[in-house]
């Protein structure tokens, strides 16, 4: 299967199968689009017939392109054919092994986010705080069943993860005591919405947190819009001067600016532009996981405006890079060279089975999406998963069980998709949620063509 | 080749030969949590192929 798009002067063919990926001029882009399904000649007559003008298009040139087309299929770099199916058969056979935990360590938040999806932290249930004993036997859990995995993630999230402050910075003290004598290593993730950053709070995670994942939706009349506190007051004055101090502190390690953008304000690119003018730089902006009833949900008319927007945005990274003063944009930022193998491509995300959510009294769940429903109870942190019925559905949940995903081109860039997105919009977790489908083909080609840039060196296209 | 230029990538084929290790980060574990995709996660197997 081949993919081609044009994007922003460049006309790209990607070989889905070997994950090549060609920057072609508009004469060879045709003919590979003719290439499966047209006689030889027939090529060099349309061609001709198309370009008759071009005295760089004649009978051979057409043909010369043919050869190296096929050249590149004999190389396997074009036309390549699917043979990795039988592999995603055998995830069920494959380890129950744990890697990553996303503890929930409050359940209960210092804001009143409209739009959350935790809805406001409780998870349709009550509110609760994790204890440092769940938290440490959750740590434990981990450890136990992590099989020979060295890297183990450990996400402290909620809810408002600072809200429990001291338990955190308790399990990170007891889960690095124990990383030499079990030959683990953990890496700590703090996602916050700022309300209680301070100087503590930073250096404590400059110093332990791999990564730190900061709540920020772009404008202030945009973030204030939904994100305000429990007295009806926006937060962005607040968070801002504390996310500043806090990325600045971070130096070269890992942060995320993320946002979260809706129907309000589809015109997202200028808040992450106003995110680079705070002197972020390392970005991320998360459509709404909402109700379709929702006011603040995503519409089918909203969809040419945001893949405008993911235009707009590829080609002002190009340019800012072209300049001197880069951004990040976390769906953009795709490593061609060294990006993952192709187990990991087809073997879905690793919900319900690699990774879990952990609740503050210990429940597990597949992924913190589910947490508060009930029909997703996977077991505990002491007793282990119990319910392996749907830690089995879930290791089948794989690309190769969405029988929608087998003509799709981008199927091994985000491996079937986010099975809770699914499970929302269509009732099963073997489902697609097509709106999502939508917006990651699109920001997939927007990634493709900017490596593509990048390699070529020469921006010759970019307006 | 005139009118193709490929650009290096990384032999998805290939990778099922020693592949598989499992140290990459999990998929939802950055920055995003409400959507999934394993194309911005990076190999941590030393010897890639």
């Amino acid at each position: 299967m081949i993919h081609q798009y044009k994007l922003n002067g460049y006309n790209i063919v990607l070989d889905v199968y070997s994950g090549a990926v060609h920057v072609v001029d508009e004469v060879a882009y045709d003919i590979i689009g003719m290439y499966e399904n047209t006689p030889k000649d027939e090529i060099v007559t349309r061609i001709l017939n198309k370009y008759p003008d071009r005295t760089d298009v004649t009978e051979k040139d057409v043909l010369d392109c043919i050869d190296d087309i096929e050249a590149l299929k004999a190389q396997g770099k074009l036309f390549t054919k699917d043979t990795y199916e039988g592999m995603a058969f055998d995830f069920k056979r494959r380890s129950n092994d744990i890697k990553a935990l996303c503890l929930h360590v409050a359940h209960t938040c210092n804001l009143n986010c409209q739009y959350c999806f935790a809805s406001q932290g409780k998870y349709q249930g009550e509110r609760a705080i994790m204890s440092y004993e769940v938290g440490k036997q959750a740590i434990d859990f981990l450890v136990e069943h992590s099989g020979s995995h060295v890297n183990l993630e450990v996400d402290f999230f909620g809810g408002e993860p600072l809200m429990n402050w001291d338990t955190v910075k308790r399990l990170v003290e007891y889960a690095r005591s124990i990383e030499r004598e079990k030959n683990k290593h953990f890496r700590f993730t703090l996602t916050t919405n700022g309300v209680l950053v301070d100087d503590e709070v930073i250096d404590f995670s400059n110093r332990e947190m791999h990564n730190v994942v900061m709540s920020l939706d772009g404008r202030r009349e945009v973030h204030d819009r939904f994100r305000k506190d429990y007295a009806g007051n926006g937060s962005y004055d607040k968070v801002v001067p504390k996310f500043q101090k806090f990325a600045r502190a971070r130096g070269d390690r890992e942060y995320y600016i993320r946002g979260t953008y809706t129907h309000y304000n589809t015109d997202f690119t200028k808040d992450i532009f106003h995110m680079a003018d705070l002197g972020f730089t390392k970005l991320s902006m998360e459509p709404v996981v909402c109700s379709p009833d929702d006011p603040c949900a995503l519409t089918e008319e909203d969809l040419p405006v945001l893949f405008e927007q993911y235009e707009i945005l590829a080609k002002d990274m190009l340019r800012r890079e072209r300049e001197g003063h880069p951004i990040t944009f976390y769906h953009y930022m795709i490593d061609l060279k060294h990006g993952p193998c192709i187990y990991k491509r087809i073997s879905g995300c690793g919900s319900g089975t690699e990774y879990m959510a952990v609740t503050p009294w210990g429940d597990l769940y597949p992924c913190h999406q589910f947490v508060g429903d009930e029909k997703y109870l996977m077991g505990n942190v002491w007793e282990g998963v119990k319910n392996t019925d749907l830690r089995d559905k879930f290791k089948l949940c794989n690309v190769y069980a969405r029988r929608d995903c087998d003509d799709c081109w981008a199927k091994l860039y985000c491996s079937g998709g986010c099975p809770a997105n699914a499970y929302h919009a269509t009732g099963e977790i073997t489902g697609t949620y097509e709106y999502g489908c939508k917006l990651f083909r699109k920001r997939m080609e927007c990634a493709i063509m900017m490596e593509a840039a990048k390699s070529l060196g020469a921006e010759n296209g970019q307006s | 080749m005139k009118r193709i230029v490929t650009i290096e990538t990384r032999d998805l084929a290939k990778s099922a030969v020693n592949g598989g290790c499992g140290e990459c980060q999990t998929s939802c574990q950055s920055a995003c949590k409400t959507s999934c995709g394993v194309a911005n996660q990076l190999c941590e197997n030393r010897e890639e192929k």
